[in-house]
């Protein structure tokens, strides 16, 4: 129970002596707002500029959840097709790999390109969410006990139940952990489109306006941006967490707790 | 004796091989012949291909050479055998109860017909309290029992049994050996046991067919004449004493011969 308090307080303890020295920090020195602004004036800003910035997070984590969703039912659906058909892996693997080993920040211009500017976004936001889904779902529908598949086989399961009965929940722990990680970087996709698109003029996401207020050097309302953006990151964290939790606290070690 | 000798065997093995792909012989010339409502015991050390066996009499795999032959129809349909592997191999994100229907879910069996088998098929093996409980919360000869129960909800004609008991404590065994005389009195299946315990395949089987390894075959055969119900009062007369003597004599010779 004490660990439990331990595991809350200690990084709000940590996070209130930041915020502290940050403060300090632009006290003592009497930095420009326009070098470093204080904790107290990003709030402000935060407060002040709150429509626009709630506009811009909305926008950014409308794509941010679409991409996460073609993300989890590409990863899927190709991690069964994989499963299913061996040409079909060897086929495809190969370039999803290559897809997920390219910087990002290097495809975005291009499919800015080739494609109006809030496609061009989505498509980031998948690319770089999807493979970890794929990775862990293909991994998953992989590990399955043998003797349940022979046991399977013994009671002449069809391909469907096999898949549906077996591999399918035998392999959501390793779904849900790729589909954590996936949630952060749809974000991180999202973020880095907006930002390689924001040069080229358009668009109304949160990435946008921390580039935009770069340009007019106000960088307050570049800390409350960026603020805003890490908080949905940790929400995304949580949600995730949570749901994963949700699934598989009765019977997978990793959401059950330990006796001792 | 209860076996009666002059009834055909319902399954027959004919100079049966198994060689796998590597190239490691399991099992060559093996023949063996069970009898309805028989228990025989296959008795052998590790690596002598008594498991290989199992599988090709339950059509898991299929043998190199020679024949299997079901003198009284096929039991080639699905639910005709029931396997109980050396782990308990449940689904670890179903109850008791859920795995125990499995059987019947995968041929789409009527539910509430189901729910009846399954119900009857736990409390045969003593769980009826845990049918809600997950496999995790079980111990490990609770959990064996589940896996026993998920073997008789079909009422095969036919149980294959390899080394079921092998990695519980001797108090466990004990006591699932126990149970499963009474079960085999009680239902009347015919039952093949795979284990490496002199004690276990004594006290268990009319019949013990002993295997020599690499490659599999059959060294010699000891009927076990004492009469059921046993009980702890057989475990230790003087004549299970005598049997596991003849028995352990056996296996002696059949290991002399491999080293030979």
């Amino acid at each position: 129970m004490s660990e439990r308090i331990l595991r809350i307080a200690l990084p709000i303890l940590v996070l209130a002596l930041g915020v502290l020295i940050w403060a300090l920090v632009v006290r003592v020195f009497a930095m420009p707002p326009y070098v470093l602004p204080g904790p107290d004036l990003v709030f402000k800003t935060l407060i002040a500029d709150g429509a626009l910035l709630w506009n811009s997070l909305l926008v950014t984590l409308l794509t941010t959840f679409e991409g996460f969703l073609l993300a989890a039912v590409g990863g899927i659906g190709l991690a069964i097709l994989f499963n299913q058909s061996r040409l079909i892996e060897y086929s495809l693997y190969p370039y999803a790999v290559i897809l997920q080993v390219t910087p990002i920040v290097a495809i975005a211009p291009i499919l800015l390109i080739y494609l109006p500017q809030p496609l061009a976004v989505l498509a980031c936001a998948w690319i770089v969410a999807f493979f970890p889904v794929l990775a862990n779902t293909t991994l998953g529908l992989r590990s399955v006990d043998h003797n349940l598949i022979a046991l399977f086989d013994l009671y002449k399961a069809s391909r469907w139940q096999m898949l549906w009965e077996l591999k399918l929940p035998a392999a959501l722990p390793q779904m849900l952990a790729g589909l954590r990680i996936a949630g952060g970087l749809s974000l991180i996709g999202a973020v880095v489109a907006e930002i390689a698109a924001g040069s080229a003029g358009a668009g109304s996401g949160l990435a946008y306006r921390i580039a935009e207020s770069g340009y007019r050097l106000n960088i307050p309302r570049m800390f409350a941006a960026l603020l805003l953006l890490s908080l949905a990151g940790v929400a995304i964290f949580f949600l995730l967490s949570g749901l994963s939790y949700l699934a598989l606290r009765r019977w997978h070690e990793s959401a059950v707790a330990r006796e001792r | 004796m209860i076996g009666n000798s002059f009834q055909s065997p319902i399954i027959s093995l004919r100079n049966v091989g198994k060689t796998f792909e590597r190239g490691t012989v399991a099992l060559a010339g093996f023949d063996l012949d069970v009898r309805a409502g028989e228990f025989v015991s296959l008795l052998g050390p590790s690596g002598c291909g008594k498991s290989t066996a199992l599988r090709i009499i339950a059509g898991l795999s299929a043998p190199s050479a020679g024949t299997v032959e079901w003198p009284g129809g096929s039991a080639g349909g699905a639910g005709e055998i029931g396997f109980v592997f050396q782990e308990p191999t449940l689904m670890p994100w179903a109850d008791v109860a859920a795995n125990v229907r499995l059987p019947l879910k995968l041929a789409r069996a009527d539910k509430a017909q189901s729910a009846v088998a399954v119900g009857q098929a736990i409390n045969r093996v003593g769980l009826g309290e845990f049918s809600r409980s997950y496999p995790r919360e079980l111990s490990g000869g609770m959990r064996m029992r589940a896996s026993i129960a998920r073997a008789l909800v079909t009422e095969p004609r036919l149980i294959l049994m390899d080394e079921p008991f092998a990695a519980l404590d001797e108090i466990t065994r004990f006591k699932l050996n126990n149970d499963l005389v009474t079960l085999w009195q009680e239902l009347r299946r015919t039952v093949i046991f795979v284990t490496h315990s002199v004690f276990e395949s004594v006290y268990l089987s009319q019949r013990i067919v002993v295997m020599t390894p690499r490659p599999g075959q059959v060294s010699s055969q000891v009927t076990i004449d004492a009469p059921y119900p046993r009980d702890e009062r057989f475990r230790t007369s003087a004549d299970y004493a005598g049997y596991c003597r003849l028995v352990s004599e056996a296996l002696g010779k059949a290991m002399a011969g491999e080293a030979a």
